[in-house]
């Protein structure tokens, strides 16, 4: 029996996780199969997603490997990719406030663009703490380093498009945007930053889209809830 | 090419974590201004739908504008879901669903 007061904890962090792990599990499939045919061993599959636990860069790191790309340009190019969690860890940290370096540090190691939008809303819900979204983090990095290796072994195992299941991370980041809307400031801000984006991403390579349409659409939100202040004394409060 | 893998891999993971880490630590100890927290409380509305749209209509590599298709069309009904039930368990199967059934439509 294990009726320690964490398990509770545990259980909670890791079932809202399962959104997450529906979606990784075809990723990682495809991960999985991709890495094998670039020549990587099950085991060196699961080493990466150990140690990076980043989808889009190990889909492009595996796709560079396969092209003989040597070692630096590999690690350049993951830590641009991965430059957007800045953002999203800063978001975060006013919701892990006094916590020890220590369990900052291990919270930091699943930061991924899943794990942030579904712990934000939580967090913001009220009915939420690190506990519960380090079991929901880790909970989602083991469906991701599971389902990798699976696919290292070569079989793709869920047919592809099979019961609409790419469409499990769209659909809640769709459902986790709705959640972020607090008033019109909240849409607009929103608005601008998807049109943005979808701009920049046409316009320039790699994924530097994300970071800048967000910084961009986010500082218009300040200074417009600034002028909205100013001139109706704050009415639009969440 | 064995030591060159766990280089490659330790390399990749370390440019990853600092991102993630250094965030965290130094601004969890901080006291903000105001400014800032409102600034990041629009980014997580911010970095969704930057995430999202792009998503929704560009393909390829280099990317294309492509309107009509059905990862677009189904994130319409999806949303409207999610506007009216709030319930995310509902949204991703809806979402699921409606993809499945779009794709069998389209292709």
């Amino acid at each position: 029996m294990w009726n320690h007061p964490y398990s509770s904890y545990l259980k909670e962090g890791m079932a809202a996780a399962w959104p997450i792990c529906l979606g990784y599990a075809p990723l990682g499939l495809a991960f999985g199969v991709l890495a094998h045919n670039a020549g990587l061993a099950p085991w060196e599959i699961g080493l990466m997603s150990l140690f990076v636990y980043a989808g889009s860069a190990q889909f492009i790191a595996v796709s560079m490997i396969g092209s003989d790309s040597a070692v630096i340009p590999i690690i350049l190019t993951t830590f641009t990719v991965n430059l957007r969690h800045l953002l999203m860890s800063s978001s975060l940290s006013v919701y892990l406030q006094r916590l020890g370096v220590g369990r900052l540090s291990l919270y930091a190691y699943g930061v991924t663009d899943e794990s942030f939008a579904l712990n934000m809303t939580r967090f913001r819900d009220g009915d939420w703490d690190w506990r519960r979204a380090l079991a929901l983090n880790q909970t989602a990095n083991l469906a991701w380093i599971v389902s990798t290796i699976i696919g290292g072994y070569g079989g793709q195992f869920i047919p592809a498009g099979a019961f609409g299941i790419d469409y499990a991370l769209p659909a809640m980041f769709i459902c986790l945007l709705v959640f972020q809307i607090r008033g019109g400031l909240y849409v607009l801000v929103a608005v601008l930053s998807g049109l943005l984006a979808v701009a920049f991403s046409l316009l320039l390579p790699g994924n530097a889209y994300i970071v800048m349409a967000s910084v961009t659409a986010a500082t218009l939100g300040v200074f417009l809830r600034k002028g909205y202040g100013k001139g109706r004394e704050g009415a639009e409060e969440s | 090419m064995k030591t060159d893998y766990l280089l490659l891999v330790l390399g990749m993971g370390i440019v990853t974590y600092l991102p993630r880490w250094v965030p965290l630590i130094f601004l969890s100890r901080s006291r903000l201004p105001e400014w800032l927290r409102q600034w990041l409380d629009f980014i997580p509305a911010a970095v969704l739908s930057a995430l999202i749209l792009p998503a929704l209509v560009t393909t390829g590599e280099p990317r294309h504008l492509t309107i009509f298709q059905p990862a677009l069309l189904v994130s319409i009904p999806t949303l409207i879901f999610a506007w009216k039930t709030r319930s995310l368990a509902g949204t991703v199967i809806i979402g699921m669903a409606l993809f499945w059934v779009a794709g069998r439509f389209f292709s």
